[in-house]
């Protein structure tokens, strides 16, 4: 792993400050980026040591987690429906897969039509992704149960509602999971299309305005400082699901004796 | 199990022609299968899975069912528990109807129990969750009354100090065993095994097969068995009955007169060898149509 960022990092620095490839012309290098991130006093007003920056990361971080407990409150539960019920799944899923396409940018005039202020429309459209990718990998992992866990509960005198509280619902665990760590990775990604569009403050927001301003080291930090703020939210879904479903953590780590 | 009566033969042939259909027992668990026809699809283009099937499950007795892989047999055990339905026939499970006319399917139930080919205990669950599902979903027991029932019964079947691993981290021969007592805790009439052997090695399936002569040998629960294995069959039942390829229904009806308990060592019992040598030629003359279908289809 390591040495996968330490080839990144040197590609970076050979195209940009020894080579000067044209394409790269415009581009900061990453020891342009490093001092200007890491810089008590920076050039370009925004590094570690600025409360801006956490501010710009509190804001963004705010919207998803909203966004995403959203999501994952009303994805789950509709595609566990959409799952079990085939009636349900013949009302809504037409329905569904005609919105899904929209992409969340299309949405973002209607967005701001329909509800006030800037943080509302954005926290909508980071919603919209996520809900999308959390609802079809629910609805898919209670597809994917085994029948046999289903006869079996029935076999062993559940009723329809204990079979789903039972076997349905911890059954589509490992797709629940999935789904949400694909959730939250596309909810950052229309959080920025959001930021991009409205408010003031945000990793998007900064990234768009300092383009704007020519500030481009600033801009960079804002990308990867998305980078990695996604990635431990991802890695927190992660850890998450490995707690609730030890079952599945212990089998693999028996090597899958199946 | 060496001393070899010496009328032998006689026993044998005069197993061979066993009745479909017994007089009634006391005991219960005794499943009667009736004229039963199974055909999937439409009645003129579909396939005929179960054919005009009639014969007796005994109560108390190992049935085993033998017939070449996909002849029907798992139709017939999904008839009885309940997760298909049947085109036309009876089914009566201690003279109560299961399925037939008016009612085409069974509602699955704790009178019948499934253990399935690839098992189905449910790996979120831990063991003692596993095995005290049943009556905890009844509402027959409370929790604490239910794992007491469930770690006594786990005990009595040489399972101990596995109450809080996952499916997962057993091997697939404990959970065969633990699906077994999973299924007990319900006291059923009849227990439906689904080839719950066929994915296991030669030396685990025998110890399997020991396990569950036992399990039978303290309960006396009525076992109906699914096989394509004819020496499995023969070790295991007390009545075997060998299907025909599709469309299924009974080729011959065997009784199996090796006294219980029985032990590994019958497999080399003159008698056995006689069953075997007398039923392997009908068993593969069905398995080379079953091939001969499987060619044509494709």
């Amino acid at each position: 792993m390591l040495l996968g960022f330490a080839l990144f990092l040197a590609f970076w620095y050979l195209t940009v400050e020894v080579w000067k490839l044209p394409r790269f012309a415009q581009m900061p290098g990453p020891t342009t980026i490093i001092t200007e991130w890491l810089s008590s006093d920076p050039t370009y007003g925004l590094s570690i040591y600025s409360p801006e920056y956490y501010q710009h990361i509190w804001v963004s971080w705010r919207r998803v987690s909203i966004a995403f407990l959203l999501a994952t409150a009303t994805g789950v539960p509709l595609g566990l429906f959409l799952g079990w019920s085939q009636p349900f799944k013949e009302y809504v899923f037409p329905v569904f897969e005609l919105l899904r396409p929209i992409p969340p940018l299309a949405w973002v005039p209607l967005a701001i039509i329909m509800f006030q202020g800037s943080e509302t429309p954005i926290v909508f459209l980071t919603f919209l992704a996520s809900f999308y990718a959390t609802t079809l990998n629910t609805m898919l992992g209670v597809e994917s149960i085994d029948v046999s866990f289903i006869r079996a509960a029935y076999c062993l005198g559940a009723k329809r509602r204990q079979v789903f509280w039972h076997v349905v619902v911890p059954g589509a665990m490992p797709f629940i999971f999935t789904g949400l760590q694909i959730s939250v990775g596309v909810a950052w990604f229309s959080l920025v299309a959001g930021e991009m569009v409205s408010g003031q403050y945000g990793l998007g927001y900064l990234i768009n305005t300092s383009y704007t301003m020519v500030q481009y080291p600033t801009m960079v930090i804002g990308m990867i400082t998305l980078g990695i703020v996604g990635y431990a939210t991802s890695a927190a879904v992660r850890i998450f699901g490995n707690y609730l479903m030890q079952w599945r953590t212990r089998e693999l780590g028996m090597g899958g004796d199946k | 199990m060496s001393a070899e009566p010496v009328a032998t033969r006689e026993l044998a042939l005069a197993g061979a022609s066993a009745p479909a259909v017994l007089p009634q027992t006391g005991r219960k668990g005794e499943i009667r299968i009736a004229n039963v026809v199974k055909i999937y699809g439409s009645e003129a283009t579909g396939v005929r899975a179960v054919d005009n099937c009639t014969f007796d499950v005994p109560a108390g007795k190992i049935t085993v069912v033998v017939g070449p892989s996909g002849c029907g047999k798992t139709t017939l055990l999904n008839a009885i528990a309940g997760f298909h339905s049947i085109s036309s026939g009876t089914i009566h499970l201690d003279g109560a109807l299961l399925c037939g006319p008016g009612r085409p399917k069974a509602d699955p139930g704790p009178d019948r129990i499934v253990v399935f080919q690839n098992g189905a205990l449910f790996p979120w669950k831990t063991i003692i969750e596993n095995v005290a599902f049943g009556p905890m979903m009844q509402g027959r027991m409370n929790k604490k009354e239910a794992f007491e029932r469930a770690r006594a019964m786990l005990a009595e079947a040489g399972l101990r100090n596995l109450e809080d691993h996952y499916p997962g981290e057993i091997s697939s021969g404990m959970r065969r065993r633990v699906e077994i007592a999973r299924a007990l805790m319900n006291d059923p009439k009849v227990l439906l095994l689904d080839e719950p052997y066929r994915a296991l090695d030669s030396l685990t399936k025998s110890v399997m097969h020991e396990a569950l002569l036992e399990t039978f040998d303290r309960n006396q629960v009525t076992i109906f068995f699914i096989t394509h294995d004819l020496e499995e069959a023969i070790f295991l039942g007390h009545r075997v009955v060998i299907m025909t390829t599709r469309p299924c229904k009974p080729k011959k009806i065997l009784s199996v007169d090796i006294p219980h308990p029985r032990d590994y060592s019958v497999l080399t019992a003159k008698r056995f060898r006689e069953y075997l040598d007398e039923t392997v030629e009908a068993v593969h003359e069905e398995a080379l149509k079953a091939f001969a279908a499987g060619e044509r289809e494709r």
